[in-house]
């Protein structure tokens, strides 16, 4: 028996490798397992190489492993890629319709099943999907009854039929597995017991929709773009029961003047792009930050530039979304490090929005958006929805004398005015992004100018976001810090573990708040370890920019960068920072 | 019920003498008096440019954007608050050129919204450059030569691409445009008003007395049908778009809101946004 392994289907794209992934990993997360995914796939809908891997565990985890156990294949191509990953007596379970082999020097098991033609008998030759979990499932020793509550749910409404012939695949899967390995000499890859908790199984996307709507969000203006429209796909299903609705616009830039409109007429708005998406939207992230509307942003990090890699990973956009908007505005940049991050701090920025009257923009990574795990119960007593110095609906307010204007810029000790909605009785006031006086009013004078510009930029000196960094430092003279931001957390815990298991001493920051950057809470990290190695997903160093910039301790930054579309592996961190260690004078 | 007076402010347009956008200002709010409104109903969203500083000259709730994108941010007003009647206003380089996407979607989109364009066929605030309605041949600082580029016809444009209200109007026209407004607020759904607004620094060639010259009413025009939307094109046609009045109008056509499911009588701004435990527990079902 084992704890922990690596399982991954590939195909062409269309082949129903999502939905084996899928299921699988259902199933296993109802019976208490850990997951993590991470899917492969290109911008076309068929064909293509793409895959799904999914790391199996009977304790949390949060990152891809470096190697392979499983590798179910329904072409050549999938061996190919992949093999390479697989370790030494790993399986091949492959189609035997297109005559597998195995390439030189890889020593694994090739298990050819006739995916295809066990699907065509039962029913359908798409099924061969399922007909490959069976196979997979003959190896993890689990129990064929246990797919039958996910397939009825998912289903049902295709009737009992199609369940039956679904669960008629995956056993004919199982038989066919069980008959060949008897003869083989394969290792053990039962799966030991879990400890059969309840969790749930979701993508940083789904925590970030579900989190909108436990944080009132009621309104959503979005273009769909790779890979944040899972985010808009799920708002379109659930709005409509608590009374509101998506609006596919014609572009981002309407997607977030949109955002700004709704938001100005009080009601909690979003709008969620990726790096082109979020290149249009700058003008008007300024104007929410000089007319002080609150606004939320989702910016889902793929590959750049320009149309760059749309399907794969990268951490491009740091610089980006701190500085592209023209003039200077206060802003809120966050970046959630896991998918129970996404949903909590996908409330708390509606609610700093509100509070600090300002956006707020969710920067997350394709890796944490759409990679699939297993998470702890969300919990409904920790939301709380916080509405800042708006006006309520109860409140009277008093008669404007002489027809003059409510002061919405009114200044005030910690430069946030209150905050009137349209509709309200004498709350009349202006909005413009000219420069303006306290009710809004365009005035241009050099005294009123520079008052506002202080008064808007010093409604962040009191912000207070949890955590602004995730600090695992367990040593107080560190040989190394390894920091990283958003869906590398992981995978640098897991480089750590190997590193203290070599003898040395490595503590671990995560940078959850960009802007304001969290540069006292980094620092007094930073003073405890030799060097500091910045793990990100680019390839000029953009969060190490930011540190040398905010921090300094220029001299200690080492940028770690990859920038081939793929995320790191803890191989990858660990080899760096050995390589460090050994030829880099600490 | 408020006055026309009770939607004047004390703020002095910075417009020039003479400018058609006086009449415009004048005639919205001689409207929202008539429609029996109260300055806090209302809400003008604009664009920027000249005309674009028209939503700091009424006293209502005025949002003053960015340029070309009135009309997004009136539609999520609108979404957020179905109980405010909301005008989007600006120029004609502001809805026919850097915003022409959103008018074209905004019109397919039909929040029930009212669009006014002052249209003075020319760039005034940038000092006298050409405009996507500027006629071929016009000469300014920025087509020396003249233009060489079509104008657009704004009205056979909303026509094909499947407006519910379309009327033109002029402002030298007071009483007409005001009467026009008001179907267009009335009217269920979004509503297009264009309003030629002349440019008495930079527009030499489309005055006041060009327009007096060129404009056929389509009271005028015996047996007009505004519910006929192949006569409209073809009128329009026929004038080369030179009409005032209402010039097409379907009020068979649901509006976006009447359309989306779940969306309530009551604003959404109004409703409660705490979600119960139960709900909550619903929702998360899905991810087990």
């Amino acid at each position: 028996m084992i704890n922990q392994l690596s399982w991954k289907v590939g195909g062409q794209q269309g082949e129903g490798i999502d939905s084996a992934g899928e299921t699988l990993a259902t199933v296993l997360n109802r019976q208490g397992y850990f997951l993590f995914g991470y899917r492969h796939f290109s911008s076309r809908i068929k064909g293509g190489h793409s895959n799904t891997k999914i790391r199996i565990s009977t304790e949390s985890t949060s990152s891809i492993s470096d190697d392979l156990d499983i590798l179910v294949a329904f072409d050549q191509e999938t061996i190919d890629l992949n093999a390479y990953e697989l370790i030494d007596g790993g399986v091949i379970l492959a189609d035997a319709k297109f005559n597998p082999t195995v390439p030189e020097g890889i020593k694994a098991h090739l298990i050819a099943v006739p995916l295809t033609k066990i699907a065509e008998e039962v029913g359908m030759a798409q099924m061969k999907n399922m007909v490959a979990v069976g196979a997979s499932v003959a190896l993890l020793g689990i129990s064929v009854e246990s797919f039958r509550e996910v397939l009825t749910d998912r289903f049902a409404k295709k009737g009992q039929q199609v369940i039956d012939k679904n669960m008629d695949a995956i056993t004919r899967g199982i038989e066919f597995v069980k008959t060949e390995i008897s003869n083989l000499s394969v290792k053990d890859f039962t799966l030991a017991p879990s400890d059969g908790k309840k969790r749930l199984y979701m993508i940083g996307n789904d925590a970030i929709a579900f989190g909108a709507v436990a944080g009132g969000a009621r309104l959503m203006a979005a273009y769909p773009i790779t890979p944040s429209s899972e985010i808009m796909e799920y708002l379109i299903r659930r709005l409509p029961e608590f009374g509101g609705t998506v609006v596919q616009t014609e572009d981002e830039i309407a997607a977030i003047t949109m955002t700004i409109g709704a938001n100005y007429g009080g009601v909690r708005t979003l709008t969620a792009s990726a790096g082109p998406g979020l290149s249009l939207m700058t003008e008007a992230i300024g104007l929410a930050g000089m007319t002080e509307q609150p606004c939320v942003i989702v910016d889902t990090q793929r590959g750049g530039p320009s149309t760059g890699l749309p399907t794969k990973q990268e951490q491009s956009d740091i610089l980006a979304m701190l500085y592209s908007t023209h003039g200077e505005i206060p802003k809120i940049v966050i970046a959630p490090s896991s998918v129970e991050e996404c949903f909590y701090d996908t409330i708390e920025a509606f609610n700093l929005a509100e509070e600090y009257q300002c956006p707020v923009i969710i920067v997350t990574d394709l890796a944490l958006s759409l990679g699939k795990q297993t998470v702890e119960p969300l919990d409904y007593n920790k939301i709380e929805i916080r509405r800042g110095k708006l006006v309520t609906d109860e409140e009277e307010l008093p008669e404007l004398e002489n027809s003059e204007l409510f002061p919405r810029y009114g200044f005030s000790e910690d430069g946030i005015s209150r905050r009137v909605l349209p509709g309200k009785k004498h709350g009349l006031h202006h909005v413009t992004g000219v420069e303006h006086n306290e009710t809004g009013r365009p005035f241009e004078g050099a005294v009123n100018r520079k008052r506002m510009m202080d008064k808007r930029l010093a409604k962040l000196n009191n912000l207070a976001f949890p955590n602004p960094i995730h600090a695992d430092t367990r040593h107080e003279d560190a040989d190394i810090l390894i920091v990283g931001v958003n869906s590398t957390y992981g995978t640098i815990q897991e480089a750590m573990g190997r590193l203290e298991a070599d003898g040395l001493k490595v503590n671990h920051a995560h940078v959850r708040q960009l802007m304001p950057f969290p540069t006292e809470q980094l620092k007094e990290q930073m003073e405890k370890a030799k060097k500091v190695i910045v793990v990100e997903n680019n390839a000029t160093g953009q969060l190490t920019s930011l540190i040398k910039m905010n921090v300094g301790m220029a001299e200690k930054l080492v940028h770690v960068g990859k920038y081939d579309g793929n995320p790191f592996l803890p191989m990858e961190i660990y080899n760096e920072c050995k390589e460090l260690l050994v030829h880099g004078n600490v | 019920m408020a006055t026309f007076k009770e939607f004047r402010n004390k703020v002095k347009p910075n417009w020039c003498p003479g400018c058609g956008d006086f009449t415009v200002l004048a005639s919205m709010q001689r409207a929202f008096a008539n429609l029996g409104k109260e300055p806090e109903e209302v809400a003008i969203v604009s664009g920027i440019g000249c005309s674009g500083r028209i939503a700091g000259y009424v006293n209502s709730y005025g949002f003053h954007g960015v340029h070309g994108r009135s009309l997004p941010i009136a539609q999520g007003l609108k979404l957020a608050n179905r109980d405010l009647t909301v005008v989007a206003s600006g120029g004609d380089g502001d809805g026919f050129a850097i915003g022409m996407g959103h008018t074209v979607h905004s019109i397919r989109r039909n929040v029930d919204i009212t669009y006014i364009v002052m249209d003075n066929q020319i760039y005034g605030l940038t000092k006298g450059q050409t405009s996507p309605r500027s006629e071929m041949g016009f000469k300014t600082k920025s087509t020396p030569n003249g233009s060489i580029e079509a104008a657009i016809s704004p009205m056979e444009m909303a026509l094909t691409v499947g407006a519910g209200f379309v009327a033109q109007t002029v402002s030298s026209d007071l009483k007409g445009m005001t009467a026009v407004i008001e179907a267009g607020i009335k009217h269920k759904g979004f509503s297009l008003i264009n309003v030629y607004s002349p440019c008495v620094t930079y527009n030499k060639i489309n005055t006041y007395d060009w327009f007096k010259q060129n404009l056929t009413s389509l009271d005028d025009i015996e047996g007009y049908d505004p519910s006929n939307r192949g006569k409209a094109m073809q009128t329009l046609m026929e004038h080369n778009g030179l009409v005032t009045g209402i010039i097409y109008q379907n009020t068979e056509r649901p509006s976006y809101e009447d359309l989306i499911k779940g969306y309530k009588e009551e604003a959404l701004v109004k409703q409660d946004i705490n979600l119960t435990e139960e709900q909550f527990d619903r929702l998360i079902g899905e991810f087990a």
